[in-house]
C-alpha cells in the first residue's frame, strides 16, 4: 500500500485541538430492520446550506436481520500515540458489526462521503473461527489495530464473551485479545485510559438472554451483568473488578474522560431491579487500584394510564426510567443521558465527576407519553443512541435499543428517527433543532457516526 | 575513517532525531502525561541508549564482515540489503506496536531499540561504515593494518559521534515542542519522514554500490 505524505487531517493530538475540527457534513446511521427486507447503512445530510438537509441521501444494503448495531472508524487519533505512530493511515473505512448476525462489513468512504461502498464481508463463521467469539458490539481504532467486542464465546453462545484485535490495514482477525480474564465473562462495552494503559468492560447478557426480547425470567434471577472489569492493557489482564451489586442490571456503555490525564470516566447501570431506576456512576482511579461511585439517580415514572402499559411492564406498572445510552463532550464537561423508557434527553454538567449539575432536558417520545417533536407531532420509542459533534454543539440521537426489545417495549411499533438539538455549551441547556427530523420509516435507526469524528469515535494520547 | 564519513555520522544522527518515530514524540507525551519538563528530559536517556545499541550491532556486524568478506561482496551486499529495505519501508506502512504510556527505563530503551532496528536505522550508516580503516587495510597494502584496539575505539567513537548528534537533536526538538510549539505542529508540519526515510535507504543503497574509494 502506497502511504500518504501527511498526516491524516482528521486526527488529532488532543481533545481541545479535535474541538477546533469543521462542522461535519455527514451522519452514518445504522439501520436495522425487522420486515425481513435488509438492513442498511443510511447517509443523513447535515449540512443546513444543503437541499438535503435533514435528509437520508443514500442507503447501503446490508444483510437481512443482521441487527447491525455498533460500529467504527478503521482509524482515528489514536493513530498519533506516541509509543506506536502511523499517522498517515486514512480514516477512510467504516467497520460494521452485525450484532445478529456476526459478520462484520467494511465499508468504504473515502470515493463518495455519501455513498460508502462495500469493500469487504468478513462472514459469521470467519469471525467467529478466526477470534474466538460470536455477536461483535462495540469498535475502536486503537494504536495498535481495531479493538471489537462480542457478547459470547463461539459455538457455545455463552461466557465468555470478551475482545478480538483486528488488523488496520487488511482488517483479518488477529484473535482473541485476552491472556488473564479473571472472573470476566459477560461482556458488551469497552474503551480505555490510553494514559493508564488501562482498559474497562462491562457486561450486558449472553445472547440466549437478550435475543428474543429481554428475558424477564433471567433478569428476575438477576443474571444480566451487574460488573465492569478493569485491565492493564499492557498484559492484557484483568487487574480489578468492580461491582455494583445485582440490584443493578445490565452495566453498558462506558465514557472514560477524553483527556488522557484524567483517570475516571462514567457508565450506566440500566435498571434498578428495587424501583425500575437507572443511573450513571463514575469509575475514578483510587490509590493503586480502582473505584466506582454512583453519581446520578433517575427515577422511573408513573404512567397517567397504566392501561396503556405493555404487556411486559403491565404487572408492575412503573415506566422504568431504561437510560441505554450517554455520550460525554470531548472538552469532558457535558454528559447527555438517554431514558429510552422515560422519553428524555438529560443534560449534566460533570466538570466536577463526583458532583454533577443537571443543565438541561429534552422531552421525546417514551413509554405511554409519546412527547411531540415540534417538526412530526408525537413519536414513538424514545432517545437511545446519542452522538455529539466534536465541537459539542450539535446533538443527534435516535430511537432503537435492539429490535426485539424495540417490539417489548414499544409495540405499537417503533418507526425509526433520528433528531438535533442545539446546544448552549457556555451555560447548558439544548433546543430541538425544528427543521430536522430524520423519518427511518419501517427502520429502526441505531447508533450514529459522524464524518471525520464525534465524541465517542476517537481516543486522544495527549491532553 | 575519513572526515566526510564523520560528517556523515553526525549528519544521520541529527536525521534519526528528528524523526517524531525515533523519539521525541514519546518523550513530549510523557512529559504532558506527567505534566512535568523533567519526564521530557528523562525519556532521552533511555531512548539514546536503545538507539545506540540497535545502531552498534549493525557496526559491530559490518566489521565483522569486513574482517571475513571481499570488499566488493560485502559493498554489494550492503548496497542489495539497503535498497531492498528501502523498498519496502515505501510500500509497506507496517509500523512496530509495542508498550504502552507507563514506561520505565528499560522499557523505553528496548522501545527505542525497536523503533531503531525496524527503521533501519543503522544500516542506513552503512555507505560510511564500509569507509573504515579496515577495509582501507585491506585496500592499501602498505599501511600498516589498524590495531584492534584502534579499531574497537574507532567504531565505539563511531557510535558516539552519531548518538550525541541523535540525543542533542532529539532532546532540543522535544523540549522546543513540549514548550513553545505544542502539538499543532503534529498535524501541520508532520509530513511522512517515514517515505522520506525508505527513499534515504534507497539512497544510501545506491550510494553504497558506487562510493568506491
Amino acid at each position: 500500500m502506497l502511504q500518504q505524505w501527511k498526516p491524516d487531517p482528521t486526527f488529532y493530538p488532543s481533545p481541545k485541538m479535535a474541538i477546533e475540527a469543521p462542522i461535519e457534513d455527514v451522519a452514518y446511521v445504522a439501520a436495522p430492520r425487522d420486515d425481513g427486507n435488509p438492513d442498511a447503512m443510511c447517509v443523513v445530510d447535515l449540512n443546513t446550506a444543503s437541499d438535503t438537509y435533514g435528509q437520508i441521501v443514500h442507503k447501503l444494503e446490508l444483510g437481512v436481520r443482521d441487527e447491525i448495531h455498533h460500529f467504527g472508524w478503521n482509524a482515528c487519533s489514536a493513530a498519533l500515540c506516541p509509543y506506536a505512530p502511523h499517522p498517515y493511515i486514512e480514516r477512510r473505512y467504516l467497520v460494521v458489526p452485525a450484532l445478529r448476525g456476526s459478520s462484520i462489513y467494511i465499508l468504504d468512504v473515502k470515493e463518495n462521503p455519501k455513498a460508502p461502498k462495500l469493500v469487504k464481508t468478513l462472514t459469521a463463521d470467519e469471525v467467529e473461527a478466526r477470534s474466538g467469539y460470536t455477536r461483535p458490539h462495540t469498535v475502536h481504532c486503537g494504536p495498535e489495530g481495531i479493538y471489537v467486542s462480542a457478547l459470547a464465546s463461539a459455538g457455545s453462545e455463552e461466557g465468555p464473551g470478551g475482545i478480538f484485535l483486528m488488523d488496520h490495514y487488511n482488517f483479518n482477525i488477529l484473535g482473541q485479545w485476552e491472556v488473564e480474564r479473571g472472573p470476566q465473562s459477560l461482556s458488551y462495552d469497552f474503551w480505555w485510559h490510553l494514559g493508564y494503559d488501562i482498559a474497562v468492560t462491562s457486561e450486558w447478557g449472553y445472547p440466549a438472554m437478550i435475543e428474543n426480547g429481554v428475558s424477564l425470567e433471567d433478569l428476575g434471577e438477576r443474571k444480566f451483568g451487574h460488573k465492569i472489569h478493569i485491565w492493564d492493557i499492557r498484559h492484557r489482564k484483568n487487574i480489578q473488578t468492580l461491582d455494583l451489586g445485582d440490584d443493578y442490571q445490565m452495566i453498558l456503555e462506558l465514557r472514560p474522560a477524553h483527556d488522557p490525564t484524567k483517570a475516571y470516566g462514567f457508565v450506566n447501570a440500566v435498571l434498578n431491579m428495587n424501583d425500575l431506576s437507572s443511573s450513571i456512576w463514575t469509575w475514578y482511579k483510587d490509590g493503586d487500584g480502582w473505584g466506582i461511585q454512583k453519581i446520578i439517580d433517575i427515577p422511573a415514572q408513573v404512567p397517567e394510564n397504566p392501561d396503556d402499559l405493555p404487556p411486559a411492564l403491565k404487572d408492575i406498572g412503573m415506566i422504568p426510567t431504561l437510560v441505554t445510552d450517554h455520550i460525554l463532550s470531548l472538552d469532558d464537561r457535558f454528559l447527555y443521558v438517554s431514558c429510552w423508557g422515560t422519553g428524555e434527553m438529560l443534560q449534566y454538567d460533570v466538570s466536577d465527576p463526583f458532583n454533577p449539575k443537571h443543565t438541561g432536558t429534552l422531552k421525546i417520545g417514551g413509554i405511554t407519553k409519546s412527547h411531540p417533536h415540534p417538526a412530526a407531532g408525537p413519536v414513538s420509542g424514545g432517545p437511545q443512541m446519542v452522538e455529539l459533534s466534536r465541537d459539542g454543539k450539535r446533538l443527534y440521537f435516535t430511537n432503537s435499543l435492539y429490535v426485539a426489545w424495540d417490539n417489548q417495549f414499544y409495540p405499537e411499533g417503533a418507526n425509526g428517527w433520528m433528531v438535533k438539538a442545539n446546544v448552549n455549551t457556555e451555560d447548558g441547556g439544548l433546543e430541538f433543532d425544528p427543521d430536522f427530523f430524520v423519518d427511518f420509516g419501517e427502520s429502526r435507526a441505531h447508533q450514529i457516526r459522524l464524518q471525520g469524528g464525534d465524541s465517542s469515535s476517537d481516543t486522544f494520547c495527549y491532553p | 575513517m575519513d572526515t566526510i564519513s564523520w560528517w556523515g555520522m553526525l549528519g544521520l544522527g541529527a536525521y534519526h532525531g528528528i524523526n517524531p518515530g525515533m523519539g521525541w514524540l514519546f518523550a513530549v507525551a510523557l512529559g504532558m502525561q506527567e505534566k512535568r519538563r523533567s519526564a521530557v528530559i528523562g525519556a532521552l536517556f533511555p531512548m539514546a541508549l536503545g538507539h545506540a545499541i540497535s545502531i552498534g550491532i549493525v557496526v559491530l556486524v559490518i566489521a565483522l564482515a569486513q574482517q571475513q568478506l571481499p570488499k566488493d561482496v560485502l559493498r554489494i551486499a550492503c548496497a542489495v540489503v539497503l535498497f531492498g529495505f528501502g523498498v519496502y519501508k515505501f510500500f509497506s506502512a507496517r509500523h512496530p506496536k509495542w508498550v504502552g504510556m507507563r514506561v520505565n527505563f528499560k522499557d523505553l530503551t528496548i522501545w527505542s531499540f525497536l523503533m531503531a532496528s525496524a527503521h533501519g536505522a543503522g544500516l542506513m550508516l552503512a555507505p560510511l561504515l564500509l569507509r573504515m580503516p579496515a577495509a582501507e587495510a585491506s585496500a592499501h597494502m602498505h599501511h600498516a593494518p589498524a590495531s584492534m584496539a584502534d579499531n574497537a575505539t574507532m567504531l565505539l567513537s563511531a557510535v558516539g559521534v552519531h548518538t550525541l548528534s541523535f540525543f542533542v537533536v532529539t532532546g532540543v526538538v522535544a523540549v522546543i515542542v513540549y514548550e513553545v510549539v505544542g502539538l499543532a505542529l503534529l498535524r501541520k508540519a508532520w509530513f511522512n519522514l517515514d517515505l522520506l526515510w525508505s527513499i534515504a535507504l534507497m539512497i544510501a543503497g545506491v550510494v553504497t554500490l558506487f562510493w568506491k574509494h
